[in-house]
């Protein structure tokens, strides 16, 4: 009898190592696959800024500190590795961003302009693509490290070599203070 | 862990429905079958020899046939018939800013809600409306009106598509996707069963059915029974089948909005969305009365929209606007709706 009430606990634990082993690998993939998500937003956001620089070059002549301000950035984050240095970079690239957007509303001849409306929408939707993927990446990573350092769940995270992992935190103090610049060239809101 | 327990708990309960739907669907066409020709076979198992006895369920084997026949036809192509009996068009490449916008919106919402890409439809109806369809989030498609994408700027548009985001995470898509294919073949069959009725009246011999009734010690009061039985099952069907639709639907949209908020997170843009909506009080008339429970509002308001309590539960596709908007006011920490029936509503300042 009493063999057979402690074969069928083991039983129990065996399947409740396996279930919580595979709910954290299934949950680190998930992270790793986010985190891609990431990297193509970003690598499509690179790309399209050139296209932006050229179309808005003619008319904003004056602007050439704040257009070279952009490209540099750009340049910057496209070589950046790491959570950390990515998110920075990217930071950085989204307020130089923000304040040619800023400048184009001065310019009437660029706000009528199809083409430039055009790549206004692309880059709000890539900026706002890059900024869902960092909310699912930060969502999933968050999960991942909770379930991680959590009981029970914390005994097999050993065995799963479960590391938490980085969230991407917004470190410049001055992007967190950065105006949300609406680019919509609909109705406005409200 | 627990938003995604309780999603996973969502998606397996919403296939449980689809399969309870389906065999439910069945068994209820076999019983129009089969209780049809039992009815048929009483009636005629007194008649003399030499005319006609019903021994073959030759009705039943036919209408269980036919239900088959329509679960498949739901499940594979229920979403194109929906699609195609709005006149939507889907967008292939955008032409215009305006769709340029909603492709846009559609793709992010994908990367919000962590599911593959919908397809984008257009309905050419200057009510805003939209809705969800598809088995699953890989065959899903999100269609919206000419109207919605007017009245909506680009926030209240990518809250309205999150909210539809939702419904192929759920896996809402599904059973309501099956549910129109079902509503829409029963009331088609009540039809023409009523039809077959008046003009057949049981195989042509049209004075046998009625010397029957009376004569030869009143037939066969079991075969009258189950006669009876079977004629009221045929009306009550589509309203049964009606309800069954809304009050799914009207359950499911509450967790709709509020999963929505959460892929953007900005709920008072949603809110600010079924606002518009509401007062944009024209029906939709390209969604016709079978699919409109996959609709984001109802597209043809009536008396219990805007109702609460058991009647109106069972009787609206969809529950009041002006609670879905008081929620999620709530969830943005504003206070309830300015709306002159929310009156009893708790008014909270926000801070």
């Amino acid at each position: 009898m009493a063999t057979i009430v402690l074969l069928v606990v083991l039983v129990v634990v065996v399947l409740w190592i396996i279930g919580a082993y595979n709910g954290l690998i299934a949950l680190k993939n998930q992270v790793a696959n986010a985190w891609k998500q990431i990297d193509v937003q970003l690598k499509r956001r690179h790309d399209l800024i050139p296209n932006l620089v050229n179309t808005v070059k003619g008319a904003m002549e004056f602007e050439r500190g704040t257009l070279e301000a952009v490209i540099a950035a750009r340049n910057k984050a496209v070589s950046a590795t790491g959570v950390k240095q990515t998110a920075q970079a990217e930071g950085e690239l989204t307020q130089a961003l923000g304040r040619l957007f800023a400048l184009t509303e001065a310019y009437p001849d660029l706000k009528a302009n199809q083409n430039v409306l055009q790549l206004q929408e692309e880059l709000t939707s890539t900026e706002n693509k890059v900024g869902f993927a960092r909310q699912l990446y930060n969502d999933t990573a968050t999960q991942y490290n909770t379930k991680q350092a959590t009981f029970p769940t914390l005994l097999v995270a050993g065995l799963a070599k479960a590391q938490p992992a980085e969230l991407w935190e917004i470190e410049d103090a001055a992007e967190r203070a950065v105006p949300n610049v609406d680019l919509s060239f609909n109705k406005p809101a409200t | 862990m627990s938003e995604d327990a309780n999603l996973f708990a969502q998606q397996e309960a919403n296939r449980r429905r689809s399969t309870w739907l389906t065999v439910g669907f069945i068994v209820f066409f076999a019983w129009v079958g089969f209780g049809g020709d039992l009815a048929f076979g009483l009636l005629t198992a007194d008649a003399p020899p030499e005319s006609y006895h019903h021994v073959i369920p030759v009705i039943g084997i036919f209408t269980t046939l036919v239900a088959g026949g329509i679960c498949w036809f739901s499940w594979r192509s229920g979403a194109q018939r929906v699609l195609r009996s709005t006149g939507a068009w889907e967008i292939v490449e955008a032409a215009t800013p305006a769709q340029r916008q909603l492709v846009n919106v559609v793709e992010e919402m994908a990367i919000a809600s962590g599911i593959p890409k919908p397809k984008v439809y257009v309905v050419p109806d200057p009510d805003p409306n939209a809705f969800a369809t598809g088995r699953d989030a890989e065959t899903a498609s999100i269609a919206v009106t000419e109207g919605l994408l007017e009245a909506l700027n680009r926030d209240e548009l990518q809250a309205v598509v999150a909210h539809e985001m939702a419904h192929i995470r759920n896996l809402d898509i599904r059973l309501m996707t099956l549910l129109a294919g079902m509503v829409g073949a029963i009331a088609l069959m009540s039809d023409g069963m009523g039809r077959m009725l008046r003009v057949g009246r049981f195989g042509g011999g049209s004075r046998r059915s009625s010397s029957s009734g009376d004569g030869k010690g009143g037939g066969n009061p079991l075969g009258l029974i189950v006669l009876v039985l079977w004629l009221v099952t045929l009306i009550v069907a589509p309203v049964v089948s009606q309800i069954l639709a809304m009050s799914v639907s009207r359950k499911r949209e509450y967790l709709a909005d509020a999963s929505g908020a959460q892929f953007t997170r900005n709920p008072l843009a949603l809110a600010s969305a079924l606002q518009k909506l509401a007062d944009a009080t024209a029906p939709t008339r390209a969604i016709t009365r079978g699919a409109a429970h996959l609709c984001i509002v109802d597209p043809s308001p009536g008396l219990m929209s805007e109702r609460t309590g058991l009647l109106a539960d069972v009787l609206a596709s969809h529950p009041p606007i002006a609670q879905r908007i008081t929620r999620l006011r709530d969830m943005g920490y504003l206070g309830a709706a300015p709306a002159p029936d929310d009156a009893r509503e708790v008014r909270q300042v926000g801070g």
